[in-house]
């Protein structure tokens, strides 16, 4: 049995507790805007926020989400961090094929929660775990810009 | 892919058995001359084409039209519903190079329809979803804007025309004096009515045989940048692939393959297994190219991957072949050196009394995965006497043959779904539709096993890294002679020793000449400079399965024709732009000017010549045509401990009339980072005992944020009709780079990935 708060929903289903969250989510509630890109931590196409930090969910056991808070894509423009990066991505047009972009926008609002100001370097360690294979990065990148500009004006 | 239309016509004919139409050609004519009629049977009402819509592949039997080829009637294509929504339908997958918004922007131009309300929707496999020119339903060789550009624009038109004769008749009005607007029809005492209005009585008219098309000086949405359609369900977690279709009942299989390509199950045991918690079945299965692994079919993917990894296999490898890379290349190196099959008239006779220089250059390239970032996948739903798919598909009309040939079926009783892929490159476009015959496979044991379900066959990342269809590895040799003064070429052999992609596929019989696989040459054989060329190609056969990858040949071509032309430019004291545009005059090929229109705007637009850098930091160029698009890059980078940097890039594009800039230049963007990638240390495929050693993104790499520098596209204002930008931008990226290092260093580097040993001492 597991016990969690998903997008602000209670959650209790009977699963082996090893399963990590991706499929979890994916196989066991059909919520599949989180990605699996590789099952190893290594892509960030699964990012989501356990407790408001950023995980990857292809190698986090659901045990790990016991009693916590789960938010995945579909639920990120409810915060306002999430919402401003999700209509960046949108005006800069960001995604190509945008299978890892869920996973990008869930660290990218990670990121801004963190430092609403980031610099370049700062978007570079925040956003290099994330594999974009049709190299989005340009807009991935003027994107968050623009979204920390919006959050700094308060809008 | 580098397919001529008439070629790929008689391919689909004698590799798919199934029927074709005829020539797509007479397309290019706007004057079909015959009366043609749309018929509709739409319950509904509102709905121009409901009908094909909702039963795609009943279209053969109940052909609504007389005369109009099935890809050229609107109804196929086009869905205008009460709320005034404009469905299209797109002929390929869109898989990321934005076609999904690039086809209905051509229609809903001549439709003179309200763009925001337009969408789209990506068409399964059927008649008139083949391409106009191949007369294949597929998705390669950046074609989709060339080949469907009158194709879609004869649509929107056709449609257009209905609605205002629609109009017309009910108001009656002369149609001559009606205009249309914004997903209206006006006319000039201000009457005006909506499409959704009209939709219905337009579906009853006659589709006209002849339409004007649009003076381009004319559009409005044409040749602005436009956001993709799908901008918002891709930022929200909405946007399905196939990886996320669900269906009542369904199973999840993951397949266990052999550690050398063609391995044969010979013993299992999967006692332990069979008794994990949701494995539903367990069975050999045949794999493609003789292979035979084991399907695990299981409730979920982590429930299947356990049962997997607990599976005890024994392997039948006999007589197989055990790749090692190292031994390879230098087999390949050897065969460098020896004759290889002519492909061009020129011998290599230069006069070498008067060579006062050899240049003697030898590059070498490995096999590359796609690793797209979505894994292959597959969902197959087989009752026995008919079967649905669901695929991000490259090659529909392939991959519903190859179905209905493991399931005992006609093509036609196959319903192929394209799906949206996170990702291709090449990937999904397999002649022996790989891990679309393993689904099938795999739908078949279960119904024979008396469990008949539906079935999603999914891979892991592992199984992508290391499951083949690679770019084959490559060795370049070339030998240039010089005058005295550097500035005369006196002869350039040049040996490429590579797998042939071609080779072994239905295709064969097209793409290869002499025993020579055109996408081995391509970028060297066609190249526009005028150069003294002796061509010869060593095609050896390994046991490894290699494919088009994103620009296929050109992705090693134009790493070594555009280094080399860098190196002579310096051997002869010439500037490197000044000594390609003598070489491009002195050739005068067809597209000299569009190379020397690209090269020029991103010089101009880069400060090459006029802005002088810091110490430390060079420029580098490379121009390079493919798939009939030209594309050059400026670049500026310096190398720091050992390690080439990037960091700016100014790019000049040649896609004649640019349909949508924004959408060019975030293929410009991508197809730059994946070439970066092709460039960085671990971006290699190697074999030891016929084992990949690579196996994750750990170990094969990929760009990432950090490696991406400053950024310019621009682009060169033209009215011809459209080229494909899908793969361009990859080829000229790597060369530009490392000609701005040797300028750094005095380096040349010969590889992809980069040499950094080289850089070192």
């Amino acid at each position: 049995m597991a016990k969690f708060n998903l997008n602000g929903r209670a959650i209790s289903l009977q699963i082996d507790p090893t399963t990590p969250i991706l499929w979890t989510l994916r196989d066991h509630i059909g919520l599949t805007g989180t990605k699996f890109g590789c099952g190893a931590a290594l892509c960030g196409a699964c990012t989501v926020h356990l407790n408001g930090s950023p995980i990857r969910a292809c190698v986090t056991p659901v045990s790990a989400a016991e009693g916590g808070q789960v938010t995945t894509i579909e639920a990120i423009a409810q915060n306002r961090v999430g919402k401003a990066v999700q209509e960046a991505w949108i005006k800069h047009d960001v995604a190509q094929c945008g299978y890892c972009q869920s996973g990008q926008i869930m660290s990218a609002t990670a990121l801004l929660t963190q430092k609403n100001n980031p610099t370049d370097a700062d978007i570079d360690a925040a956003m290099s775990g994330n594999i974009c294979r049709c190299g989005t990065y340009q807009r991935i990148r003027a994107a968050i810009k623009d979204a920390s500009r919006v959050l700094s004006q308060g809008v | 892919m580098d397919l001529s239309p008439s070629q790929t016509r008689r391919l689909s004919h004698s590799l798919l058995g199934v029927n074709v139409s005829k020539s797509f050609t007479e397309v290019q004519s706007a004057a079909v001359n015959r009366r043609a009629f749309l018929k509709l049977s739409v319950a509904s009402g509102f709905a121009l084409g409901a009908y094909s819509l909702m039963n795609p592949l009943a279209e053969a039997q109940t052909s609504t039209l007389v005369e109009l080829k099935a890809n050229q009637q609107p109804d196929a294509f086009l869905q205008i519903s009460e709320d005034g929504t404009i469905t299209v339908q797109v002929n390929r997958l869109d898989f990321g190079q934005g076609v999904s918004t690039g086809l209905p922007l051509v229609l809903a131009e001549e439709l003179d329809a309200d763009w925001s309300k337009v969408k789209s929707q990506l068409a399964p496999a059927a008649e008139a979803y083949k391409d106009p020119n191949f007369g294949l339903q597929m998705t390669g060789g950046s074609s989709a804007l060339s080949n469907s550009w009158l194709q879609y624009r004869e649509l929107g038109a056709r449609a257009r025309a209905m609605l205002i004769a629609a109009a017309a008749e009910q108001w009656k009005m002369n149609p001559a004096t009606l205009r249309t607007e914004n997903s209206m029809v006006i006319a000039s005492n201000g009457k005006r009515a909506n499409y959704a209005e009209l939709a219905t009585l337009a579906g009853r008219l006659p589709v006209p045989e002849k339409v004007a098309l649009k003076n381009p000086k004319h559009f409005k949405l044409l040749g602005k940048p436009v956001s993709s359609l799908s901008a918002r369900a891709k930022s929200d977690g909405s946007q399905q692939f196939g990886i996320d279709v669900k269906l009542p009942g369904m199973k999840i299989a993951l397949v266990a393959r052999g550690p050398v390509f063609g391995a044969k199950m010979k013993s299992m045991a999967t006692s332990t297994a069979a008794k994990m918690p949701g494995v539903f079945a367990i069975f050999p299965t045949p794999l493609d190219r003789g292979a035979v692994g084991v399907a695990v079919v299981a409730d979920t993917y982590w429930q299947a991957k356990q049962a997997r990894d607990a599976l005890k296999i024994e392997w039948d490898t006999d007589g197989l072949e055990r790749l090692d890379s190292v031994k390879q290349l230098a087999s390949y190196k050897a065969l460098a050196a020896t004759p290889g099959t002519k492909t061009t008239r020129q011998a290599y006779q230069p006069s070498v009394k008067r060579a006062s220089r050899i240049l003697d250059a030898e590059y070498t390239f490995p096999y590359l995965a796609h690793a797209p970032m979505e894994p292959l996948n597959a969902t197959v739903n087989f009752t026995g006497e008919a079967c649905e798919v669901w695929v991000g598909s490259q090659f529909q009309t392939i991959d519903q043959a190859t179905v209905a040939k493991v399931l005992g079926l006609k093509p036609e009783q196959v319903k192929l779904n394209t799906l949206a892929a996170g990702g291709g490159f090449g990937r999904r476009a397999v002649p022996t539709a790989d891990y679309i015959f393993e689904a099938a496979q795999i739908a078949k044991g279960l119904k024979i096993a008396g469990k008949p379900v539906p079935v999603k066959v999914m891979w892991s990342r592992e199984d992508d890294i290391k499951g083949g269809y690679y770019r084959p590895a490559h060795v370049h040799r070339a030998q240039i002679a010089l005058d005295e003064s550097g500035r005369e070429l006196l002869g350039w052999k040049h040996t490429v020793v590579g797998q042939s992609i071609i080779s072994g596929t239905p295709f064969e019989a097209f793409m290869l000449k002499n025993g020579v696989d055109r996408t081995a040459i391509e970028g060297i054989v066609d190249t526009p400079y005028k150069l003294p060329l002796s061509l010869e190609v060593h095609h050896p056969k390994v046991n490894v399965p290699v494919l088009w990858w994103r620009s296929v040949g050109h992705t090693h071509t134009a790493f070594v024709m555009e280094t080399l032309i860098d190196e002579l430019a310096a051997l002869a004291g010439e500037d490197p732009v000044a000594y390609r545009k003598r070489m491009l005059e002195a050739r005068q090929g067809k597209n000299a000017s569009r190379y020397i229109a690209a090269l020029d705007l991103a010089v101009e637009k880069s400060g090459y010549g006029k802005k002088a850098l810091p110490a430390g930091r060079a420029y580098g160029l490379a121009v390079h045509e493919s798939f009939n698009s030209v594309v050059a890059y400026v670049v500026e980078a310096s190398v720091k401990e050992g390690t080439p940097l990037l960091h700016k890039v100014t790019a000049g594009v040649h896609c004649n009339f640019c349909v949508n800039p924004r959408a060019v230049e975030a293929q410009v963007q991508g197809a730059v980072t994946m070439a970066i990638g092709l460039t960085l240390p671990e971006a290699a495929i190697t074999f030891k005992d016929g084992v990949v050693e690579q196996s994750q993104f750990s170990d094969y790499q990929i760009a990432r944020m950090s490696e991406v520098p400053d950024f310019a596209v621009h682009i060169v204002p033209s009215m011809d009709p459209p080229t494909g930008m899908g793969e361009p931008g990859l080829p000229p990226l790597a060369p530009a780079f490392a000609n701005a290092i040797a300028k750094v260093t005095g380096k040349r580097l010969r590889s992809l990935p980069f040499d950094l040993q080289q850089l070192k001492t």
